[in-house]
């Protein structure tokens, strides 16, 4: 095996190039780039988590934005609704006066026809009862030949009439 | 490759050969000659570094390349940060360093450029003197780190909570062992991996070769089915080389959660 039959002649110049090799690939690369390389990653991640934070508070001034227009959208639709309902009970009272006012000229008329028909039916069976008693003493004497009373004819009348 | 005529050694792919430099001292005595072994610990560094630089963009939004060195580095974080916690961040660039040249160095030794003439692949991480540094550099960031901001009582890591106290005694040492053997359990377990796949390639190429040298009838009885069975553990080696460079990363971080968190 070479490693150990060469051992006493090669350690030294074996140790000596790997420590300068080594040492030179460390102090090159291992000190001098990669903390470069991954400083760029930092930042590229960095860059990525800002970028993301700013989309993120970008959405929620939107959602924050959409949430202040949504309330007053339904803050005008509630107000437009009342409005519409004002309007409607307004008029109605409107349509129920103007009913109610007429309903009361017409009840006033019926009523003043109604006494008008009364008066009319009255005066008509006054005259049908002085006819019938007129009518009724006439019968008398010309079939007893009595001679009676008005007051009496009427009576007998209007006792037959409210007989029926 | 043949050490004779139609055999292959499976070791030889471990020899480290100088390149250049063989009389090259850090110190009397102390060679630091340039090896096959160091040329690939050299394109693993360079081939890491060109990875990482292609992600250095820095574009909000990602090509493919950042995209894919993005995600090591994500990977790598997400590791610690699931095995450590938040306190695991600073040691991204030490175990992602270690994670890319593992991977790099076992993925590395798996590129068949043996096809190239005299050119040879090296796997840098079936050495243990390599995976042992790296080990020890792993086990030595615990201690540090563990010292550093418990002091002492990094000790009672050997006490796991909740032990009775007669118990503590039996207890300790067990835990003492078990802590101490890590560096080496880190640095055998990608050594051997790495090289264990290795030498069953080379012997299975070796069938390949001595099949096909037998005549027509032992090449379609033994060689094509090893040739089958070299691609099949190719695949296999390619998920051994990741796995082995996770294990190694997700065990330092586990380690490093120790030294942390303390329990």
């Amino acid at each position: 095996m070479p490693q150990i039959e060469q051992i006493a002649t090669t350690l030294s110049s074996q140790v000596f190039w790997l420590l300068l090799f080594f040492g030179l690939t460390f102090v090159l690369v291992g000190l001098g780039m990669v903390p470069k390389i991954m400083g760029t990653v930092d930042l590229r991640d960095q860059q990525i988590a800002g970028d993301l934070a700013a989309a993120q508070a970008a959405r929620d001034a939107a959602d924050l934005e959409e949430a202040a227009w949504r309330k007053r959208e339904n803050e005008n639709r509630a107000a437009a609704q009342g409005l519409i309902a004002d309007a409607k009970a307004k008029a109605a009272a409107a349509s129920s006066a103007k009913l109610a006012e007429a309903q009361g000229r017409i009840d006033a008329r019926i009523v003043e026809a109604e006494a008008g028909i009364a008066a009319a039916q009255n005066s008509a069976m006054a005259e049908i009862e002085t006819v019938a008693a007129d009518a009724a003493r006439d019968i008398v004497a010309r079939i007893a030949g009595a001679d009676i009373e008005p007051a009496v004819a009427q009576a007998a009348v209007k006792e037959v009439m409210a007989h029926g | 490759m043949a050490a004779e005529e139609g055999k292959v050694d499976p070791m030889k792919q471990f020899t480290i050969e100088p390149l250049f430099g063989s009389e090259w001292q850090l110190a009397d005595g102390i060679n630091i000659a340039f090896t096959n072994s160091a040329l690939w610990m050299a394109i693993t560094a360079i081939l890491v570094t060109i990875f990482v630089a292609g992600g250095m963009k820095r574009e909000v939004v990602p090509g493919r390349w950042q995209m894919a060195v993005e995600s090591m580095t994500g990977f790598i974080d997400d590791l610690l940060e699931a095995n450590v916690g938040k306190a695991g961040r600073k040691y991204v660039p030490y175990i992602f360093t270690l994670f890319m040249f593992i991977l790099f160095g076992n993925l590395l030794g798996l590129v068949p450029v043996g096809l190239i003439p005299n050119v040879h692949a090296f796997t840098f991480t079936s050495h243990f003197t390599v995976t042992g540094v790296l080990a020890i550099m792993s086990f030595s960031i615990v201690l540090i780190v563990g010292f550093v901001r418990h002091g002492f009582h990094f000790f009672s890591l050997f006490v796991p909570a909740g032990t009775p106290l007669p118990m503590v005694f039996f207890i300790a040492p067990i835990e003492f062992i078990s802590f101490m053997v890590r560096p080496f359990s880190l640095a055998l377990r990608l050594f051997v991996a790495m090289m264990a796949g290795h030498v069953l390639l080379k012997v299975l190429a070796s069938f390949v070769i001595a099949g096909g040298a037998g005549g027509p009838a032992l090449g379609a009885a033994v060689g094509v089915p090893s040739f089958i069975l070299m691609v099949a553990i190719s695949a296999l080696e390619i998920l051994v080389a990741g796995i082995q460079a996770y294990v190694f990363a997700l065990l330092t971080s586990l380690y490093i959660n120790d030294a942390e968190n303390l329990h």
